[in-house]
């Protein structure tokens, strides 16, 4: 799946999006239930913000110096008998592991959760192969059964369906023949992925963070299948987007502790994996072969720019769950794998504007999704500088709004001009007032009064009572 | 206290009670208010829909506005806020960069004024009514003024405050994010309504003419019976005994 998602453009993907009231109602109980689990969850961590701040102080200076980190990452994990590739494009990526799944000889992949090979559209690249690959993060095992449905947040990809959704997809595709409890549904997914994971020739993982000084990948999941993927298949090959590392042990700490907490409220996760290079002579289990493909993928060009810390994201989708937008449109609405607030930040950045210009606007600027996020990136200030390039570099906003704008700017920097438009502005807007408020407002003010009613302007304006105030009064 | 009051576009426009009641309540605590008449909006329309050159103009009109006031108070939190922006809108010009944050050091949110700077709790305010707070994001997420309002109208006699369910959450207005994703807007402003209407309250107080426009607009759409008003006007609300 690549980085954009559907046909449809942004006005009708939101349209479907605020008539599903299915989705709508499942998005607003997961978003409740996350909020409330990641307050008790912080909150036990002490003082949360100094934990943000810390956060941020590492994200920052991994990113600064991350020439250095990456390095040190592939020395570490060449030392322990593994491969590392730099892969400048997701084709360039996707090739290598074409690659190495040919010099196996794969037939069968086993996956767990990855976004950046989403990005890349790694499965589709591997099954022109020829080759059958397998999600085995539940989340993901249901949108790759249910037709490669996209995904729809970036923790919990299937967010957007309920159990009997669930249940539907498996009953028709599966010949599941059980209820829609979590627990039966469950134990299906199991069944049938056992099998996968004994046959599969090679694990793909994705990679949480990467620490430099001992060339490990660390994963967090809560269904262990990371674990399995890793454990089994005799070559394993992880892919990590260039920016997912942390310089020691002490750091991945801190941030697997910020991670966990704000993307599902848990102190940790059921599995926190740490694998260092391929089985070595001493162990029992792992794989055989270690390959870490580092993905760049347009993220070298954001580094350096005012954008650069939206590569501080731990895709942790905090942002996603406070985001009141999100929770009536969904995650579909947004077109892309990466979703919700910060989607509307990456998305535009590793794809460009043309395509994407609506997504910076699908916020109301609330800064809930700056307030939520664990490692301080300002998301609502870079959804406004987006807006400044969309407007003002690549020349994208609609004409109107520009000449509206353009007279904004300069009604309101002469003040006798101003004066007089806002003494206007009520006996202008006469013929649509009735009483003291305009219900049918013409124009741009159609779509205001579409929803709600207008306080039609003042008859007498505030300044016009100051100064009549004033004048009465001459002594003061 | 000298104090220039910034009344915003939309306030003066829209709510020219609010207007006074900031007036008058100002004045019952010994300052002398003035109004600068060069004052017009402080560009925010502009700025967040990324129109910064346009922006950056009003932006200048505005600091030129107060020059010579000692404080700078305004009944809207986020105009407020947005006061607090022109030092990163004027990048590349460090003289306004200048003017800016001397503007920005003299100016305050009403309630901000008062608790803060006045080192007011209790405006000697009387209302019997049960009333709920709508909490208006730029107040509390960029200007950080999160327990005035509340300080403040708990010491109003009589007044029963009600706790708003999902207080955090945006009412949909946003600026031009009310025209450009209307239908967003609109539901995300109904689920707003209903969470306040859920309160019982009587009365909805905000500080900020944009979302008290943008509720109350639905509100009277809907022939809501409850009644909106800006936190001035409760403040300055005085019963005859």
């Amino acid at each position: 799946m690549p980085l954009r998602v559907g046909e449809k453009d942004f006005e009708q993907r939101v349209n479907t999006g605020l008539e599903d009231a299915f989705m709508r109602g499942t998005v607003r109980s997961a978003q409740e239930k996350l909020r409330t689990r990641k307050q008790a969850s912080s909150e036990e961590l002490g003082d949360w913000e100094a934990w943000r701040t810390l956060g941020e102080d590492i994200r920052s200076h991994t990113l600064e110096h991350l020439d250095y980190y990456l390095e040190q990452l592939s020395d570490k994990v060449a030392e322990r008998g593994g491969h590392v590739y730099f892969a400048k494009t997701a084709e360039e990526g996707n090739a290598y592991v074409q690659q190495v799944a040919r010099e196996k000889e794969a037939k069968k992949i086993v996956k767990s959760k990855s976004m950046v090979t989403e990005e890349m559209s790694l499965n589709d690249a591997l099954e022109d192969d020829g080759l059958e690959v397998v999600e085995t993060d539940l989340g993901e095992y249901i949108l790759q059964v249910d037709d490669h449905d996209p995904p729809s947040h970036i923790v919990a990809p299937s967010l957007h369906k309920n159990r009997t959704q669930i249940k539907d997809v498996f009953a028709d595709k599966k010949g599941y023949e059980e209820s829609d409890h979590a627990d039966d549904i469950t134990r299906f997914v199991r069944d049938e992925l056992r099998g996968d994971f004994l046959d599969a020739d090679i694990g793909i993982t994705g990679c949480n963070f990467a620490v430099a000084e001992s060339g490990t990948v660390s994963l967090v999941t809560n269904e262990g299948n990371a674990d399995l993927a890793t454990a089994l298949p005799k070559t394993q090959i992880s892919v990590m987007s260039m920016e997912r590392i942390v310089p020691t042990w002490e750091e991945l700490d801190v941030m697997v502790s910020l991670l966990c907490r704000s993307a599902v409220g848990q102190k940790l996760t059921s599995y926190i994996t740490a694998l260092t290079g391929p089985k070595g002579e001493d162990e029992i289990d792992g794989p055989e072969e270690f390959h870490l493909v580092i993905v760049d993928n347009g993220r070298s060009d954001i580094l350096g720019t005012q954008f650069q810390s939206a590569l501080h994201c731990i895709r942790c989708a905090a942002c996603v769950n406070v985001c009141p937008v999100y929770r009536h449109v969904g995650g579909h609405a947004y077109g892309s794998i990466y979703n919700g607030p910060i989607g509307a930040v990456l998305t535009p950045l590793l794809d460009g504007y043309e395509d994407n210009k609506d997504l910076p606007y699908a916020s109301s600027l609330c800064a809930a999704c700056t307030e939520a996020c664990p490692v301080k990136i300002p998301l609502h200030e870079h959804l406004i500088a987006h807006r400044q390039i969309i407007t003002e570099k690549e020349n994208l906003g609609p004409m109107p709004e520009k000449w509206a704008m353009k007279m904004f700017g300069t009604g309101a920097s002469k003040p006798k001009l101003y004066r007089l438009g806002s003494k206007q502005a009520h006996r202008v807007m006469r013929p649509w007032t009735k009483g003291s408020s305009i219900s049918n407002g013409p124009g741009p003010l159609k779509a205001w009064t579409n929803a709600r009613d207008m306080p039609a302007p003042a008859n007498e304006r505030f300044r016009d009572w100051f100064a009549n105030r004033r004048r009465s009064e001459p002594d003061e | 206290m000298n104090v220039s009051l910034f009344i915003t576009c939309l306030g003066d426009m829209f709510y020219p009670n609010a207007g006074k009641a900031t007036v008058e309540l100002l004045e019952k605590f010994g300052c002398t208010v003035d109004f600068p008449e060069a004052q017009t909006c402080c560009g925010q329309p502009a700025f967040n829909s990324g129109y910064h050159r346009d922006a950056r103009k009003v932006a200048k009109q505005t600091i030129e506005a107060f020059q010579a006031s000692s404080y700078v108070v305004t009944p809207s939190g986020s105009c407020a806020a947005m006061l607090q922006e022109y030092h990163h809108l004027l990048e590349g010009e460090p003289e306004w960069q200048a003017e800016a944050e001397k503007l920005s050091a003299k100016s305050y949110e009403l309630t901000q004024f008062f608790v803060d700077v006045l080192q007011v709790e209790d405006t000697g305010a009387s209302f019997h009514a049960k009333a709920t707070y709508h909490t208006s994001c730029h107040m509390m997420r960029l200007l950080n003024v999160t327990d005035a309002p509340q300080t403040l109208l708990n010491h109003v006699d009589g007044l029963e405050m009600i706790d708003l369910p999902r207080n955090y959450d945006c009412c949909g207005f946003g600026g031009t994010f009310a025209v450009k994703m209307a239908s967003i807007s609109k539901e995300m402003v109904d689920e707003k309504v209903s969470c306040i209407h859920d309160t019982g309250a009587d009365i909805l107080i905000g500080a900020d003419a944009g979302c008290m426009m943008n509720i109350g607009g639905r509100m009277e759409r809907e022939d809501s019976p409850m009644k909106v008003m800006h936190i001035a006007e409760v403040l300055n609300h005085t019963e005859a005994r």
